[in-house]
């Protein structure tokens, strides 16, 4: 016990040699984390081993507080910084870049057996999901007095994730108001497993996990507010017809990171390959301009969030990057 | 020089000083533990506190769903708990008939060279990562337990159950078996000198004289029921459901703790402070059980 | 014959379970997979950074765990007063191993982490896990102590021994069979957690190793950023790409193996300790 404690003194006391190395710490979202660490592997061979980029995914909450104690130079987030977050980081002196780096489309899949589900309204959306649905709207159709009568299944992501919150806020019109009688997983392969071995399920998860598992599952097309039924895909989402359930990820950079060589060459490395290595991982690209705006604000140094600290549905790109933007 | 007595003395005396500093650092080693425990009390009430400020105690014990993080948000910790105390109760089903089982046939029946291979292999099965068993539970055994019974929902806490039961069996059964061990022969001749079999010797002779070390056995495969994470969250579903029947999902305290904890909300709002008060109503609880369990191996432990 | 059934169950459980994920994983298996860190490319993707990363771990939380666990073990059994505060403590040990371990990555976040700053580093995992094992170590310790005769200690005292001496020459090796069934269980616990090392920092992406102690200072690696094996897993399964799921198999058999090198070693002990104690 005693060589254990003089162990630990010793050891405390050399703990900041290791501060020397250049490394770019990040942490935030699961659901961003692939295309981050795309960039990071590549970034890193490009650099030839020279800089170390590490990335984490305590989730979206957890980074930002990490963010905000100035412990992680860049946070990846599914959702813009909240209020509460934005106190933290006022309070800590944390000034920040808010950065979107690619779509996230949420993709509403049936069974493919199930032949009756041609596309699917908002309206449609909100009768099956919303609080009041819970217990009483269980058959098809009740949705659809032109569907058949038969048992719904409904699969969704936990209540803690920005899935839930954007598909709520999307369909229901109120963040996190849902019904609670459906299958919730983290795991959106779990989903995916639970929609295509069940000939009436129905269930929302990212378009990544949709495209890998397209043999079992069949994508339905969403009908936008110009009256088109759109089908989830890059194109789309990338014209801006498939909206509202295309949502853009972010990753937030501390300014006084940005004053570090390295962090700031990650950046800028991001953002001009960003959408390359954004399709690889399956998830949807931004415009080529976007990505040129992004990185003006950096050199500018336009800090801040431009959603006034909560989230929003069916912002475009082209808008989010003309607002003005708040620490 | 000192004369011969008073050299003799200074020893004594050095050596009661090093015997009661021994003593010393043994008993700080112990402190650890109730210096742990200070700690994870502190990390918890904080939150709580904080969590009651805004959801009264009364609300929070009687409320019949869980729904904080919903914008409609309840926060009745009994549907949590009744997840936790089924998904325990499936798994000890298991685990401590047949924990307790192996652990009499290891101990007094089997030969000493399967004996020394089926432990280690036993010990094996607590081992294997709880992602692992999460993932076996709900790919393997769900659809198996689907054969029997088609209606059995994708998550369930059956499955989640009995395979905590599987994993918690060497917890039981190697603690058991080693305090049975330790039973000295002279008892076991003794009972044979009376004429008594194997198998009578075996559970009414030994299994009462190991009484104290089985209990320890089975309160420590009890604790790692009620504290198990991975396997639940990843197998029973996440849904809240206040029920105590184990074909229907539903979300424990634990696998509620790790979504919310590793999940996308804002630290230090009051659907983060949730986890805190969950997890303090859970070590609430524990603690009540275990002073019981106290109580009852000091009632019955045999001295020999 | 009851013994022999429920044996099986366990047995059968086991074989299920390791032959599911080798039927998954074993294509993967290669000298590239164990040599490569993680990649966006299922192909490219290896488990280097992962099994470097658990090894060290596992090495401090035994460092930590073991002296701690054994001291308080003989503490509570040698020298503690049969009193309610001994009482207390033994409740407090029971209360401990039903604490989720979410909980203690939550404790070693505030305390480890920001407090003592040891930052999200090996030492900090080691610390954390060790504390998670404790009370199995510390119980394990106990009654292995306690199935102890009183006979021997009366006959190490009759000789003149001091309370130490009967502890280090006659106690400790009776029971180091038992105890080491302690540690073998809490150690196969440690390797396998997830949910409190993500809390405290471990990484999931993270392309080098901690600095060799024989490059840089001889503690360094302590303090590196890290992950391990389980995280790694967990990772790959919640990716879309069914390759993926392949590596992640994988990597769960490699768990299960590391698993079982670790016991092994200290099986093989238990066993030429258990071979040498008849009464």
């Amino acid at each position: 016990m005693k060589t254990t404690l003089c162990v630990i003194a010793a050891l405390a006391a050399a703990a900041p040699a290791w501060a020397q190395q250049k490394i770019v710490r990040i942490d935030g979202s699961s659901t961003v984390y692939p295309v981050t660490e795309a960039v990071a592997e590549d970034f890193q061979k490009a650099k030839k081993q020279q800089v170390k980029v590490t990335v984490g995914i305590s989730g979206t909450g957890g980074g930002f507080k990490k963010f905000c104690r100035g412990e992680t130079d860049i946070s990846n987030a599914s959702r813009p910084i909240l209020k509460k977050e934005m106190e933290d980081c006022r309070t800590a002196g944390i000034e920040y870049f808010e950065l979107p780096v690619a779509f996230d489309a949420l993709t509403v899949v049936v069974n493919p057996k199930n032949a009756f589900v041609r596309q699917l309204t908002l309206a449609e959306l909100k009768k099956m999901w919303e609080p009041a649905a819970q217990g009483k709207v269980t058959r098809w159709n009740q949705v659809n007095a032109q569907w058949p009568d038969q048992p719904m299944k409904l699969f969704g992501p936990g209540a803690d994730s920005g899935t839930f919150d954007y598909f709520t806020e999307a369909v229901v019109g109120k963040s996190k108001a849902s019904r609670g009688d459906f299958t919730a997983s983290e795991d959106d392969n779990v989903l995916v497993q639970g929609v295509s071995r069940d000939v009436n399920g129905l269930g929302y998860f990212g378009f990544a996990y949709y495209i890998e598992n397209q043999d079992k599952l069949k994508a339905v097309p969403i009908v936008n507010e110009k009256g088109r039924a759109v089908a989830p895909s890059m194109e789309a989402v990338e014209k801006g017809t498939y909206t509202p359930l295309a949502r853009p990820i972010f990753i937030y950079v501390s300014a006084k990171s940005l004053a570090k060589p390295e962090v700031r060459e990650f950046v800028e490395y991001y953002l001009k390959n960003g959408a390359k290595l954004a399709r690889e991982v399956k998830y949807v690209p931004l415009p080529e301009s976007a990505y040129r705006v992004a990185l003006e604000h950096v050199q500018k140094g336009k800090k801040g969030t431009v959603f006034g600290g909560a989230a929003e549905v069916g912002v475009t790109i082209d808008e989010l990057l003309k607002r003005e933007a708040r620490l | 020089m000192q004369t011969p007595i008073a050299e003799r003395l200074a020893r004594r005396r050095a050596r009661v000083i090093r015997e009661r500093l021994i003593e010393l650092v043994l008993l700080l080693a112990a402190l650890v533990s109730v210096l742990t425990t200070v700690g994870i009390v502190y990390v918890l009430v904080k939150e709580s506190v904080l969590f009651f400020q805004q959801v009264p105690l009364g609300k929070f014990l009687t409320d019949t769903q869980w729904t904080p993080l919903f914008d409609d948000a309840h926060f009745g910790i009994m549907v949590l708990l009744s997840g936790t105390l089924t998904s325990s109760a499936v798994a000890l089903a298991i685990a401590i008939p047949l924990g307790t089982i192996i652990a009499i046939y290891l101990s007094e029946f089997a030969p000493f060279r399967l004996r020394e291979v089926a432990k280690p292999f036993l010990e094996l099965l607590g081992g294997v990562p709880t992602i692992v068993y999460g993932y076996f539970a709900l790919l393997f055994v769900t659809p198996l337990l689907q054969r029997i019974y088609p209606e059995l929902p994708g998550f369930n806490l059956l499955a989640a159950g009995i395979v905590m039961g599987i994993m918690i069996i060497p917890y039981v059964s190697s603690i058991s078996e080693d305090a049975m061990r330790a039973v000295p022969m002279s008892l076991r001749e003794g009972s044979y000198a009376l004429g008594a079999t194997r198998f009578q010797t075996a559970v009414k002779v030994v299994v009462p004289a190991a009484f104290s070390g089985i209990a320890s056995a089975y309160i420590l495969g009890i604790s790692r029921a009620v504290g198990e994470t991975m396997i639940l969250a990843v197998a029973a579903g996440m849904q809240p459901n206040l029920t105590f029947n184990p074909l229907e999902p539903a979300a424990t305290i634990t696998a509620y703790i790790v979504q919310v904890a590793l999940g996308d909300l804002p630290h230090g709002s009051i659907g983060y402070q949730t986890i805190f008060a969950a997890g303090l109503t859970l070590l609430v609880f524990t603690f009540l059980f275990n002073v019981a369990g106290h109580v009852l191996r000091k009632t019955f432990r045999e001295a020999y | 014959m009851c013994g022999v059934l429920a044996l099986a169950v366990g047995v059968l459980t086991f074989t299920a379970l390791f032959v599911d994920m080798a039927l998954d994983g074993f294509g993967r298996l290669s000298w590239d997979f164990f040599t490569s860190y993680p990649s966006r490319r299922p192909g490219q993707a290896g488990i280097l950074s992962a099994w470097v990363g658990s090894t060290l771990v596992m090495l401090t939380t035994a460092v930590f765990a073991v002296p701690l666990g054994v001291a308080t073990g003989i503490y509570l059994e040698e020298y503690a007063a049969k009193n309610w505060v001994t009482d207390l403590i033994e409740i407090n040990i029971t209360n401990l191993a039903g604490v989720p371990s979410i909980v203690y990555g939550l404790l070693a976040l505030g305390l480890f982490v920001y407090q003592f700053g040891l930052g999200q580093s090996i030492l900090t995992a080691g610390l954390t896990l060790a504390l998670l094992i404790l009370p199995v170590v510390i119980v394990a310790t106990r009654e292995a102590i306690r199935s102890i005769p009183q006979a021997i200690r009366e006959g190490s005292y009759a000789l003149g021994a001091t309370q130490w001496q009967t502890v280090r020459y006659h106690i400790l090796p009776y029971s180091s069979a038992g105890i080491l069934t302690g540690i073998i269980i809490g150690m196969a616990r440690a390797i396998g957690e997830t949910a409190p090392i993500i809390t405290i920092g471990a990484l999931t992406f993270i392309a080098f190793l901690p600095p060799s102690p024989f490059t840089a200072g001889p503690f360094e690696w302590l303090f590196s950023p890290f992950t391990v094996m389980p995280i790694q897993m967990f990772n790959w399964t919640s990716r879309p790409e069914a390759a993926f799921h392949a590596n992640a198999a994988a990597a769960g058999f490699v768990l299960v193996l590391m698993t079982l090198a670790m016991n092994g070693l200290a099986i093989w002990l238990r066993y030429r300790l258990r071979r040498n104690i008849k009464w």
